[in-house]
């Protein structure tokens, strides 16, 4: 029982950026604009933070110019998927492979440097024991993080900007036929989309493991990349599947520190089995996935044609 | 760009211009070229960093009698032939290869090339050109358990593995024995990330064996994370492959440090000499190329000196980490009485009593 | 200013043109990169492009680079014109090499091996990857699961697989408790074919299923059915084309074409089978498959491409003193000059007033 308490609070941080970079391509990808660059926006992200932060000594400032740098990026990949008509499959995996890159590069003065964050704790529900350390110790993000999942969830469903970014990404012909600038509205979309992916990145290099070594993602962007699909694009999933994937990893941690006989590689698949465990659970119902998934996704809209 | 990276460009640059030198104004001697291999990227702690001091003060020590080149960041696998024969072609008459996983790429090379030396890491294979180097690091490592042993509270050790190989084994075992050397209520717990190299990762697991009770912990992980989480949750941390009491002031105890330089040197020497011949090297505290360093200043005086004392009596060789009797921590006996020789100890696959958890079976 | 205008017709000449503008631009992005950093930028590229192929060994070098990513890809651009996105290769990679492994691991004796053998194994290795593209296929099939995600996570749960048995079941009894298998006997290796090289037949495999993809995408009713079902799936439907043989179809082709390139592997170069195996070809392959414009002769020049940078990043670290960031920016490059590049294959620049 002692460490339920941290189990908590460790799947919490776990599934932070996985969960706002899986809402930022959520939005992304629910305009009909798929893009695989996540895992390079996230690293180009998590350097910018930690340099900046090493420079100029400001935390907050490393997660805002982390935020810039993901929508620069994303806004390159707009500019060539939304303008000339790029393949966004290919056009994402570009981006990926020069941000890892590129982050590897431009992180070379930094390797293995390391920052002191600052420790947090709401004031009187961070005391309450067990619930304290658990919940309310946190990073603002991890909190800013759930915000984000209500917000988008409440965007999307509730506005009508929301349902315009939706009709896009359904019917982007319909849309332009009703004189909605889809090409605008799916520019936002990615743009928000890449801010998401830099603050991802940011929170890893600041604050999951305040420092910065080539490559420190590992993976994470593919596995947000994986999550919307597993999420269906609702947000509420992408936050259930953020949590289950990173609380099933630290669980096979405390499996193994208790002397659970079972070989670590096989308890390491579990987080990647249940993932999949899931999604079969919650796809068999084909015309439901059909109804969720973007019917524009991933396929190029022009508006002179 | 970074001052860092116009170091490495510089030195480069500089390695060029001496070799250019050199051959010009001693036409006589020719600076001995040697080739280093890298697994992973150089950093700023760990593994690489230690061999890559390895290599800076063999050049400091030899000077303008070698010249040296590096690629970093080589996988293990076909990857690595292609890089040690490239290295071996471009006149490196001396070539390190510095992870375990390069063994077969070195031996299918130095086939081919007779007339290069080559220097494999931590593996278990020689030939007439092919000698191999490792170090006994679990002897520091006897020494860290003692302070940990000595200084924990809650008497629950941490460590973070990457792969259960008998060198990370020999590291858990020796630290457990050390620390119930001197306190035998202590256990171990040990979590396998199954990778030498994710911070994400290791700072999870760290933060796990915090909540099962650790109060020091320790890693045979390649990046700082396991030592800065500790830092940054008020425990305690005994560092590995380098002193990394600048990232982590409060919470390191000690670090338990690989040294290079000595060995390189002597090697490069040897081959300028025509001395070098093949062999397996296993120096420890001994030979300075394991150590405990980086102590805190809040470590008691008497804690020091026993350690002191211990240190000397395993370089006088009348102590070993693994002194029989030596039971595994299923109750089987491993050792009666002796000591483990060198082949026992390099086949390792238990865990000894006081560590938590079950191997994988063969 | 300039304005792109769609062309009527797409560009024939573009079409061909367009890669070797992009490997020129790239070239000049690279040229500008090295020369910020204080290299001298003509004496770099010459180590990036032309040092990887300066000599025989050169090109058998880059050859046996090119045998798993042409292998692989050549099955990625069958099932993405599919519409199908296996996104696992890598793990479909690693199970064709645990299966030809453990296959030789078993049989062989030391004295036993050749030609009938070792196409056994290689077809256990194929075997292997069509396995785990199956588990794929089976949860879409069955259970709408996305295929994305499930091959992803399967690459995962691949890798680990592998270290569990090379650390267990697997391993050396002879290795020290190495996490490495017995090295395979000379009779289960691939055969060289250059002389004095490690050119192994992997590439004559590699062109062969180049040769078989592209007659398949271009002259069988099979693969008619499967593009079809790509770009218009509604048309497929009418057409009474299954889609539900295209998914099966393309998953198993792509996962036994993987896992032969795995098999190759262990039994080519490593020579057994170890923790780490693939630098990852499977995710590189998506690139060149792209790159390649999903045609299975058109990758053939993509994966060349992509092995030349891998060699070429490779050398300007030990020639120049490079990190080895260098390749991924450099690939990354070269992907954003194509598809740039690209764009005016179906549109037209034009000086608007």
């Amino acid at each position: 029982m002692d460490a339920l308490a941290p189990v908590i609070a460790s799947t919490l941080i776990a599934g932070t950026p996985l969960m706002l970079a899986a809402l930022g391509l959520l939005v992304n990808e629910r305009s009909g604009v798929i893009n695989l660059g996540s895992e390079g926006m996230m690293l180009m992200g998590a350097i910018t933070a930690f340099a900046t932060t090493v420079a100029f000594g400001s935390f907050g400032l490393g997660f805002v110019l982390a935020a810039v740098v993901g929508v620069v990026m994303a806004a390159f990949f707009a500019w060539l998927t939304i303008w000339l008509g790029a393949n966004q499959v290919a056009t994402g995996l570009a981006l990926s492979l020069f941000g890892v890159g590129a982050s590897a590069y431009l992180g070379l003065p930094y390797a293995g440097e390391s920052l002191q964050p600052p420790q947090f704790a709401i004031p009187i529900l961070g005391d309450i024991p067990l619930l304290g350390p658990a919940l309310f110790r946190h990073h603002p993000l991890v909190y800013g993080a759930v915000a984000l999942c209500i917000a988008v969830a409440w965007f999307l469903g509730r506005t009508r900007p929301g349902l315009i970014l939706r009709a896009v990404g359904e019917s982007p012909s319909s849309a332009h036929s009703l004189g909605y600038n889809v090409r605008r509205i799916r520019l936002a979309a990615v743009l928000f989309g890449g801010m998401c992916c830099g603050l991802a990145g940011a929170f890893m290099s600041l604050v999951y493991t305040p420092l910065w070594m080539e490559g420190m993602v590992a993976g994470r962007g593919w596995i947000a990349l994986a999550l919307t699909t597993f999420a269906t694009w609702r947000p509420f999933r992408v936050m259930a599947g953020a949590y289950l994937f990173g609380g099933i990893t630290i669980l096979t941690f405390h499996m193994q520190a208790v002397g659970v006989p079972i070989a670590s590689q096989l308890l390491s698949m579990l987080p990647y089995i249940a993932t999949i465990v899931v999604l079969v659970l919650i796809s068999r119902n084909a015309t439901w996935i059909r109804l969720n998934m973007p019917a524009s996704l991933g396929k190029n809209f022009n508006p002179n044609t | 760009m970074s001052v860092k990276f116009l170091r490495h460009a510089l030195s480069a640059a500089a390695v060029a211009a001496t070799v250019v030198l050199a051959s010009a104004a001693h036409a006589q001697q020719e600076p001995l070229k040697v080739g280093f291999v890298y697994v992973s990227p150089i950093g700023e702690a760990g593994w690489t960093w230690q061999q890559e001091q390895g290599r800076r003060e063999m050049m400091a020590a030899l000077g303008d009698k070698v010249s040296t080149q590096f690629v970093e960041d080589v996988p293990e696998g076909a990857d690595a032939e292609r890089v040690i024969r490239d290295l071996a072609q471009q006149g490196n008459k001396l070539i390190f290869t510095t992870s375990f996983g390069y063994m077969n790429p070195t031996l299918k090379v130095a086939r081919q090339f007779p007339d290069v030396k080559f220097v494999h890491s931590t593996g278990y294979k020689t030939a007439d050109n092919v000698a191999v180097t490792n170090a006994r690091f679990y002897e520091a490592r006897y020494l860290a358990g003692i302070v940990a042993g000595k200084m924990t509270k809650s008497n629950i050790l941490g460590y973070v593995g990457a792969f259960p190989i008998p060198e990370v084994l020999q590291g858990i075992n020796a630290f457990t024995l050390g620390a119930r050397s001197v306190n035998p209520n202590v256990e171990t717990r040990v979590i396998w990330v199954n990778s030498w190299y994710d911070p994400g990762k290791e700072r999870d697991a760290a933060l796990a064996l915090m909540g099962q009770g650790a109060d020091i912990l320790t890693h045979h992980t390649d990046s700082t994370a396991t030592v800065l989480a500790a830092e940054e949750k008020g425990v305690h941390a005994v560092a590995y492959h380098s002193d990394m009491s600048r990232f982590a002031p409060k919470a390191q105890l000690v670090a338990v440090t690989h040294h290079w330089g000595d060995y390189f040197t002597k090697a490069a020497q040897a081959v300028l000499d025509g001395t070098w011949k093949s062999d397996m090297t296993w120096g420890g505290l001994k030979e300075d190329m394991a150590r405990v360093e980086g102590f805190n200043a809040a470590v008691p005086q008497d804690v020091l000196q026993l350690v002191e004392e211990k240190k000397q009596a395993i370089i006088a060789g009348k102590l070993t980490p693994f002194d029989g009797p030596l039971k595994d921590n299923a109750g089987k006996v491993v050792l009666e009485s002796g000591s483990l020789n060198d082949d026992a100890l390099t086949r390792m696959n238990y865990y000894v009593e006081g560590v938590v958890g079950k191997l994988p079976s063969k | 200013m300039l304005r792109l205008e769609r062309r009527a017709r797409p560009s024939t000449l573009m079409a061909w043109c367009s890669p070797l503008l992009a490997v020129v631009l790239t070239a000049v992005c690279g040229a500008i990169l090295f020369s910020v950093v204080g290299k001298d930028p003509i004496a770099s590229l010459r180590v990036f492009f032309f040092e990887p192929v300066k000599d025989l060994h050169g090109w058998s070098e880059v050859g046996m680079k090119v045998a798993p990513l042409l292998t692989i890809a050549v099955g990625l651009s069958i099932c993405f014109r599919a519409n199908v996105f296996n996104i696992g290769a890598e793990g479909q990679l690693v199970i064709g090499a645990i299966t030809a492994g453990a296959l030789v691991l078993w049989l062989d004796d030391g004295e036993n091996g050749g030609a009938w053998m070792i196409a056994l194994a290689l077809l256990a290795g194929v075997a292997g990857g069509m396995a785990w593209a199956a588990i794929t296929a089976f949860l879409r099939d069955h259970f709408n699961a996305n295929e994305i995600l499930v091959s992803l996570m399967l690459v995962y749960v691949a890798q680990l697989l592998l270290s569990y048995l090379v650390h267990g079941a697997l391993m050396d009894p002879d290795g020290f408790g190495f996490p490495q298998s017995r090295l395979f006997s000379d009779g289960w290796l691939l055969p060289v074919i250059l002389p004095a090289t490690r050119l192994h037949i992997g590439i004559a495999l590699a062109l062969i299923a180049a040769v078989i993809g592209w007659l398949y995408l271009s002259k069988s009713f099979s693969g008619f059915k499967l593009q079809v079902g790509g770009i218009a799936p509604m048309a497929a439907r009418y057409a009474g084309f299954s889609s539900r043989s295209s998914l099966w179809i393309s998953l198993l082709i792509s996962g036994g074409l993987a896992g032969l390139a795995g098999a190759a592997e262990v039994m080519g170069p490593i020579g057994q089978l170890t923790p780490s195996i693939s630098p990852g070809y499977g995710f590189a392959a998506i690139i060149v498959a792209f790159v390649g414009r999903l045609h299975p002769v058109g990758v053939i020049f993509s994966s060349f491409i992509m092995a030349l940078f891998y060699i070429g990043g490779e050398l300007s670290q030990s020639r120049l003193g490079m990190p080895s960031a260098i390749t991924g920016i450099f690939q990354g490059i070269l992907l954003f000059a194509l598809l740039a590049c690209d764009v005016l294959i179906h549109n037209r620049l034009r000086w608007a007033r």
